[in-house]
């Protein structure tokens, strides 16, 4: 991959997290959660996606992004009132910026209609009539002239390069005078605004900036150095640093940002381009920039005193450090990767230049009282093969310390030698070790909750209904491939909830419920894997219409006698869709069938609970991780097999009186007055001839797919293990009734059952056994 | 790696590992070989044909043993600890070949390999690309993919 290609695939990464931030931004505002930090984080993240994608050249998301964060900035300066109304539009918005982000990464055409819809209801929203020919090519020019007047200069320095066109005066009328008061009240003398706004207005003497970094700043790798030193090049400047707020040596914070720098620039430029220099920072720091008029260097003596104090300031205190710490005799900002790295540079930038070299080291160097500054979460990007590699090998780790324990059991060392302690300890490591890496794969399931809040907003305007979407847990740590696998069965789940579960405003009102519907999705960890519930307070389960449904397609008998919880589980049932006609939401051609059968491809199970009236709920139950499996070993015929946990119901010691030959071949077991086939899992795989006897056999109660019960019948139980899982169509292929292979503690291989495959191995006579089990039941 | 593999038959100098079932010699291209160990004992598969002897665990990953004597028609071996697996790579798959033991390293040239004699069973002569003389001996060259032959069910690549 060239590195263009690179670089635009962590940019679309990054987009990835950005819009993730947004939404949950919105929906914090929507909750009335938020405070001016979350809409500042919201534009911060469109901003971010903007700047990306104008590097890239994607000019159909730059103009959106552009006219949304117009908008959001306004929201940001309270121009907007935040409304439930502008936080809708907000988040279709956002669903329309990242379905360009989407379109730009795997290419295909971009609805254009929606986004000139929505890029208008924007700009509607921030009071700009879009132009008639090219709306979205008027944006850019528009947007800082919404922005500018309420911001003062103070935020959008990109945008500055606008500022003298006649709009903005237009805008600024219908303004409230108060921003333009703080903009320019710095002024010592009246400025008349066209003067102002006229060519050669910028161009005053000079200006006194106001430069303090906060810690973000040089965490994102910035420099105050080179900020200055370029500031230098505009003019003439002077240099004071206010170092009152550093902390005694053993306060500061290595990470932490002290210094609060005053500048009086001499320049002919103009304040947009001092800002422009502060453009990449300019959330990482507080900055003033007013117009200078006269009296450029008031007392230069005492400028150049302050310098030198703080030169003889920093170099006492590397002495110090030097002193202290011997040991660390590299500077203390070299060890910590996330403090900046500045240069001890020697380059002049102009007489000031030793002291602003020298000073961004001492913030770098020294510690702070910045408990109050928030950390960056420290993340780095790791390709998933690597990561998958790594698992490997602590797999066989984990593999060669029990086979080495083993080894050292069987040559009869003591257990208290010191080999078999040390041993001890290696296990610990190992299973730590394991937990750690399988932990670099897990991810909260927070993304997919917040796809599925799109999904609830697009469902319920498409069928007119009004349904909120709770999450909780959303913190939740799964793997990463059952997250990703999640994402269609969930969104098929609220696609139900919604269309058929929730009602109509009207007959909820009818009911005496809140007109707005409700669907919660919850996920939480219980006993060692995570459970993930969908719940609606819509209709419930119409259960006669499932009945009479199932009755009319054949998958019932019309005289079957079903409890409450099996009518329920017929919309599970493979060609089952209670949709009478196909609607444009969950009518897609695949029911519940599907999605049940996409939890169990992950090793996980879903349930349904209705109660008429008051809602539905389904509940997933889903391992950790896709790595390693719960099983049952067992011994069949002298193998090892694993059988998965997570279909066996029970396991039960046949009595002869309880076995019950059925047909030529065929036995069933009698469990609490049914019959359950039994099926010799040795015959099925061809391990033996001769079928076991039941009586000397152990019965493992399994549930299939399609939720009907088997008995397996194998030779013994040896225990319940985690193991990892290992494939064998990688090496071998696919076999017949074997699931993949997994390595046991002794370095064997064995096979893990697939029991779904055995059991339909013999459904030619399960059917028969049905039958006749379904008559007698009768 | 089979590209690479051809052409370096093609070159001038081959190195082959050559290995002994029964009476018989026979190599495999060097380049092919990723490890040669002992006799451990296998996990047989369900159903699957009567010359893979099952699967083995080397070094984490799950990979097939073939019985290269049952392959080529011959009596199955009875293994022993004294037999030994050659661990090859084909395509993408790694296998194991069940041998007698390892003989020899060669270094042939390309034209020292001469087209399998019209005389062996067919079975045999499908498995093999070519034979070499040398002192007196004769190595036959195994064909790899072939052994590996994929069957059209495509369950089972060793089927």
């Amino acid at each position: 991959m060239d590195t263009m290609a690179a670089i635009k695939q962590t940019f679309f990464q990054e987009c990835e997290e950005q819009l993730a931030e947004l939404e949950d931004g919105l929906l914090t505002i929507e909750r009335e959660e938020g405070d001016v930090e979350t809409i500042n984080a919201v534009f911060r993240a469109v901003h971010s996606i903007k700047g990306g994608a104008g590097a890239f050249g994607l000019d159909a998301l730059v103009r959106f992004a552009h006219t949304f964060e117009t908008t959001l900035d306004g929201m940001r300066s309270g121009r907007i009132e935040i409304t439930q109304q502008i936080i809708k539009l907000m988040l279709r918005s956002a669903d329309v910026l990242s379905d360009l982000v989407r379109i730009s990464r795997d290419g295909g055409a971009a609805d254009e209609a929606r986004v000139a819809q929505m890029t208008e209801e924007l700009q509607k929203a921030c009071g700009i009539e879009p132009a008639p020919a090219a709306p979205a090519a008027a944006a850019p020019a528009a947007a800082p002239v919404a922005i500018e007047p309420v911001e003062g200069a103070a935020l959008v320095p990109d945008e500055f390069g606008f500022v003298p066109t006649p709009v903005h005066f237009d805008f600024a009328d219908e303004q409230p005078e108060e921003p333009q008061v703080d903009e320019f009240g710095f002024a010592p003398v009246k400025i008349d605004f066209d003067e102002l706004l006229a060519e050669d207005a910028s161009h005053t003497e000079g200006f006194e900036i106001r430069f303090r970094p906060k810690p973000e700043l040089y965490a994102k790798a910035n420099d105050a150095l080179r900020l200055l030193r370029e500031l230098g090049r505009m003019g003439e400047m002077e240099v004071t640093c206010d170092y009152s707020s550093l902390p005694h040596l053993d306060a500061i914070d290595p990470e932490g940002a002290y210094f609060d720098w005053t500048i009086k620039l001499k320049t002919d430029g103009t304040e947009a381009a001092v800002r422009e220099i502060f453009e990449f920072v300019e959330f990482d720091c507080d900055l003033e920039v007013r117009p200078l008029i006269s009296g450029f260097v008031e007392a230069p003596e005492e400028a150049e005193k302050v310098v030198k104090e703080v030169l003889a300031q920093v170099a006492a205190e590397e002495q110090a450090e030097k002193a202290v710490a011997p040991v660390a005799a590299a500077p203390v900002f070299e060890v910590k990767p996330a403090a900046p790295a500045p240069e001890p540079v020697a380059a002049p930038v102009q007489e000031a230049a030793p002291a602003v070299a020298a000073a961004p080291a001492a913030p770098a160097a020294n510690a702070a009282a910045a408990a109050s500054a928030p950390a960056p979460s420290a993340t780095i990007r790791v390709d998933l093969d690597r990561v998958d590699r790594l698992i490997d090998l602590v797999g066989e780790l984990v593999i060669n310390q029990s086979m080495l324990a083993q080894r050292v059991m069987e040559a009869g060392i003591a257990r208290l030698s010191d080999v078999a302690v040390g041993l001890d300890d290696l296990e610990h490591l190992t299973r730590e070790i394991q937990d750690s890496v399988m932990a670099i794969r897990a991810q909260p399931v927070r993304p997919i909750f917040q796809r599925m809040s799109r999904v609830v907003r697009e469902v319920a305007d498409m069928t007119g209904k009004s349904v909120r979407l709770i999450t909780e847990g959303e913190n939740c740590e799964v793997d990463k491939t059952v997250i990703e696998r999640l994402a269609d069965p969930l969104t098929h789940m609220i696609r139900n909830a919604i269309d058929h579960g929730i009602e109509k405003p009207e007959d909820r009102i009818a009911k005496g419920k809140p007109e707005q519907g409700v669907v919660r999705m919850i996920a939480a960890h219980r006993s060692g894997r995570v459970v993930i519930e969908v719940a609606d307070d819509g209709a419930g389960i119409n259960r006669q219409r499932v009945r009479d449904i199932a009755v009319k397609k054949g998958i019932i008998s019309p005289d079957a006698q079903l409890t409450d919880a099996e009518i329920d589980d017929l919309i599970f049932a493979p060609g089952f869709s209670t949709a009478e006609k196909i609607s444009d939401v969950s009518g897609r051609g695949v029911g519940m069938d599907v999605v049940r059968r996409s939890i169990q491809a992950l090793g996980g199970r879903i349930s349904i609970s209705s109660r008429p009236g008051q809602g539905t709920t389904f509940t997933l139950s889903l391992p950790l991780t896709l790595a390693v499996l719960d099983g049952m070993v067992v011994t069949v015929a002298g193998q090892t097999l694993v059988v998965p946990l997570s279909t066996i119901v029970e396991t039960l010691q046949p009595k002869e009186s309880d076995i019950h030959g059925l047909g030529e071949k065929a036995r069933v077991i009698a469990i609490r007055g049914s019959f359950i086939p039994l099926i010799d899992v040795g015959a099925v795989l061809g391990y033996r001839e001769v079928e076991a006897d039941p009586v000397q056999s152990v019965a493992v109660m399994v549930e299939t797919e399609n939720q009907s019960q088997c008995a397996l019948m194998v030779d013994a139980i040896i225990g319940q293990q985690q193991v990892v899982i290992k494939s064998l169509e990688t090496n071998y292929g696919h076999v017949f009734g074997v699931a993949a292979a997994t390595i046991l503690g002794d370095g064997r291989v064995a096979v893990i059952l697939d029991v779904d495959a055995i059991v339909a191995g013999s459904r030619t006579e399960m059917a028969r056994i049905d039958a006749n089990r379904k008559r007698n039941a009768a | 790696m089979t590209q690479l593999h051809e052409q370096s038959v093609a070159g001038a100098n081959n190195e082959l590992i050559a290995f002994r079932l029964g009476q018989q010699e026979f190599c495999v291209d060097i380049m092919s070989v990723r490890d040669i160990r002992g006799w451990t004992p296998t996990t047989p598969l369900p159903h699957s044909e009567h010359y893979v002897k099952g699967v083995i665990n080397l070094r984490g990953a799950v990979l097939p043993v073939v019985d290269l004597a049952a392959r080529l028609g011959f009596t199955p071996a009875d293994p022993t600890p004294r037999h030994v697996i050659i661990i090859t790579q084909v395509g993408r798959q790694t296998i194991g070949l069940l041998v007698d033991a390892v003989s020899d390293i060669l270094t042939v040239e390309s034209s020292s390999i001469q087209a399998t004699p019209n005389v062996a069973s067919e079975l045999a002569r499908s498995f093999m690309k070519g034979v070499i003389a040398m002192e007196g001996r004769m190595i036959s060259l195994i064909a790899l993919d072939s052994v590996l032959t994929h069957n059209q069910s495509g369950s089972g690549l060793l089927n």
